[in-house]
């Protein structure tokens, strides 16, 4: 076996341990922490149900970004969109046979690869070109985009230029999820896009891509405002005992 | 002073404005001396070792709050919010917009919590918790109302409100105070209202309402104080008993309990709705200065609560109540606990219970400027937006003419007055008159296009505020109007007799 396959193999077992045990105590510590009061931003729904409605509209179509700046919502959405479609596409490295619906997808990757450039270049434009974001933007929120950006360059440079053996990637993917080393192609556009892959997945518990669980937890979007009907508490709120400050 | 502050001017349309650096820096308000400090549990001063303290203090907040601990974390840099704010729009300071003001103390969060921080501290713009970082989180977390209309546009709800009340209870942990709220803090602890009024002083202004109606209506219209037994008790903030306009808002609650005829006390005990508490994100003070109500309500064995117009008393009452001196099993279940006065009239408008000579504010051309307590972190009504709703449903049953101002200066995307959230007071006037520009050129907006004469609101500070700073925008402080001074003034008396 060679190196390549070896070094790679490790990387995307560290790179995967780290997404998903970094991720994981993320998500335990937003649901662990206790929010004492009621802080929803209203209008806000008054039920479960309606919460669960404002939450899919958020994370599926951004409704407040759409509410807040039309130029970051389109890029950022288009960006996100292509993005996500991306994902699912890649299933078909790890899976055998494919899951059905992916063939569905064929025709929309296409044009996902250059939707999640553009919409990138979009959202970094604004990095320089409005004063306010050059302001706000930090080294890591540069680097962050030139991560993505060469993610998806590589990705498109692939597809259209240089193809590598995806029946030989595809077999290296498999054997790294059954613990039996397959060969890795040791192409160039290959390594750099796995390369890169796998510092987002190193990097995602520890930065700002923690926005991604972090929304379904954010208070003022997932709270029902319901407070006059159903006494709220938690944490510190939880301990406080009126029955007997109240007799005296 | 006052001479010295200038208001922006307003043009054709309101711009965004290209940042300026530090232009805000000097704004900060007085620092709280000992006596200010120690009775609400605070240290008198700055303490020593309080760089260590803080970070500390910090570590604590953050674990007891899922809000902090999802804010700090999740903000992507988007932008959306940057130019949101009121302070920012008005004063170009770029610290005044919500991520900008928000990374002051993410920045030391990052530093002392996060991997990244840690050991990437440039790369993420992690810094440490030094004297400059305390001025500046004095100065800037000074210059937020926590009006919440970032979290609005924030794709996360990100609410800086949040972060504000934190490093605010942060600096009050360490000694480093705000002189204007906590005096007003110790007011309400010893006396029972943020203005210091005793108990003989608010019978004596009530007495003398009761003469003031009796002369202008001929009606015996009460002004009941401490009244055992009766079935509401109207819990007001306490600028309601004698500042302007907001008194009219006060002798219109009582006209309007005397129409539906419904007995109902003030408390001398709890005679002040609202609570700084949550502006300075002290919770053991929120709870202590709520605990008041509970206990005049227990006290006076009242069936019903019902609050007076004011936004962030509205917040913490609606909101907060329930949480902090609930159950309410005491009350009558029948109604909302507790329930705004503005939802109290309209139940009654809706019933036919009221009457109203809509001409007697015929020399009034009206329109409403939504709190943002009130707009953002509440409701009234049974329906969500119910809080924009019903004000303006009591306007138009009062007055013959009503015009909103420009839609996304209303509602959910109402801009604050500029003077909420703990920093109405004089030193920081330059701050409040600047804040409020966004509102000032809605407003210029409404009176060159439909004449309008007249700003309503449900909120002292809101009232307070603007009687203040609209003559620096060259319109007479009288315009601004109670929503139950309008009330008042159309209300038809003795039908009901």
């Amino acid at each position: 076996m060679s190196a390549v396959t070896v070094i790679y193999a490790l990387l995307f077992y560290i790179a995967t341990a780290i997404l998903v045990i970094g991720v994981a105590r993320k998500i335990f510590i937003y649901a662990r922490t206790p929010q004492p009061l009621k802080i929803p931003t209203t209008p806000a729904p008054t039920t479960r149900l309606g919460v669960a409605a404002r939450m899919v509209r958020e994370v599926t179509v951004f409704e407040s970004l759409f509410k807040s700046n039309k130029w970051t919502w389109l890029f950022g959405w288009i960006f996100h969109l292509c993005l996500f479609v991306e994902l699912i596409w890649h299933l078909r490295y790890f899976t055998e046979p494919v899951l059905f619906f992916l063939p569905w997808l064929q025709w929309f990757i296409n044009f996902t690869g250059y939707g999640m450039v553009v919409g990138l270049l979009g959202l970094w434009g604004r990095r320089f070109l409005v004063d306010r974001v050059r302001y706000i933007s930090n080294l890591s929120d540069h680097l962050m985009l030139a991560l993505l950006v060469g993610i998806g360059a590589s990705g498109l440079a692939m597809k259209f230029l240089f193809h590598t053996d995806i029946v030989a990637l595809k077999a290296f993917f498999l054997g790294l999820m059954s613990f039996s080393l397959q060969p890795l192609p040791a192409d160039a556009p290959l390594l750099v896009h796995l390369t890169l892959v796998a510092t987002l997945m190193i990097v995602f518990p520890v930065s700002k891509l923690l926005h991604a669980p972090g929304v379904f937890f954010s208070p003022t979007r997932n709270q029902v405002d319901n407070p006059r009907e159903k006494r709220w508490v938690a944490g510190w709120s939880a301990e406080i005992d009126n029955t007997k400050k109240a007799a005296g | 002073m006052a001479t010295e502050v200038e208001a922006p001017v307003l043009g054709e349309y309101m711009k965004v404005p290209n940042i300026e650096p530090d232009s805000m820096v000097g704004s900060k308000p007085y620092v709280a001396k000992p006596d200010h400090n120690t009775p609400l549990g605070f240290p008198g001063e700055l303490v020593d070792g309080w760089e260590q303290k803080a970070v500390t203090k910090l570590g604590e907040l953050v674990s007891q709050s899922r809000a902090l601990q999802v804010f700090l974390d999740s903000c992507v840099k988007c932008g959306a919010c940057t130019d949101k704010c009121h302070y920012y729009l008005g004063t170009s300071d770029p610290k005044n917009m919500p991520v900008a003001r928000q990374d002051l103390l993410r920045s030391v969060y990052r530093r002392h919590f996060t991997f990244a921080g840690k050991f990437f501290p440039k790369l993420v713009g992690a810094r440490d918790m030094t004297k400059d970082v305390l001025d500046e989180w004095y100065s800037y977390f000074h210059q937020c109302s926590q009006c919440r209309r970032c979290s609005v546009y924030c794709p996360y709800g990100i609410d800086t409100a949040e972060i504000s009340m934190a490093a605010r209870e942060i600096m009050d942990s360490v000694g480093q105070g705000q002189k204007y709220t906590n005096e007003i803090l110790v007011k309400v602890h010893k006396i029972g209202n943020n203005l210091g009024l005793p108990g003989p002083a608010l019978a004596n202004t009530l007495e003398g309402l009761e003469e003031d109606v009796k002369d202008d209506t001929g009606v015996d219209v009460k002004y009941p104080l401490d009244v055992k037994g009766a079935e509401v008790l109207l819990v007001t903030p306490s600028a309601d008993f004698f500042a302007e306009p907001h008194v009219d808002g006060l002798i219109g609650y009582g006209k309007v309990f005397h129409a539906a005829g419904v007995s109902w006390t003030l408390s001398t005990h709890a005679s002040e709705a609202g609570n700084f508490g949550m502006f300075v994100g002290s919770s053991a003070n929120l709870h202590k200065v709520a605990m008041r109500i509970r206990e005049a309500a227990l006290d006076l064995g009242v069936k019903r609560i019902v609050v007076g117009e004011c936004g962030h008393a509205w917040r913490v009452a609606y909101s907060f109540w329930n949480t902090l001196i609930g159950p309410f099993d005491f009350l009558d279940p029948r109604y909302p606990v507790p329930q705004h006065i503005c939802e109290f009239t309209y139940d009654l408008i809706q019933k036919g219970a009221l009457k109203f000579d809509k001409s007697a504010n015929d020399d009034k051309v009206v329109t409403f400027h939504d709190s943002c307590n009130v707009a953002r972190a509440s409701r009234m009504g049974n329906m969500p937006g119910g809080q924009f709703v019903i004000p303006r449903e009591i306007i138009k049953a009062t007055c013959n003419h009503f015009y909103d101002m420009a839609p996304e200066t209303i509602g959910e995307g109402t801009f604050c007055c500029g003077g909420g959230g703990g920093i109405l007071t004089d030193e920081l006037l330059d701050l409040r008159i600047k804040g409020a520009m966004p509102r000032m050129q809605a407003l210029k907006d409404v009176i060159e296009e439909h004449g309008v004469t007249h700003m309503a609101a449900i909120c002292a500070i809101c009232k307070a505020q603007f009687t203040k700073i609209v003559p620096y925008y060259k319109l007479p402080m009288d315009m601004i109007q109670s929503v139950h001074g309008l009330v008042s003034k159309a209300i038809v008396l003795n039908a009901k007799e």
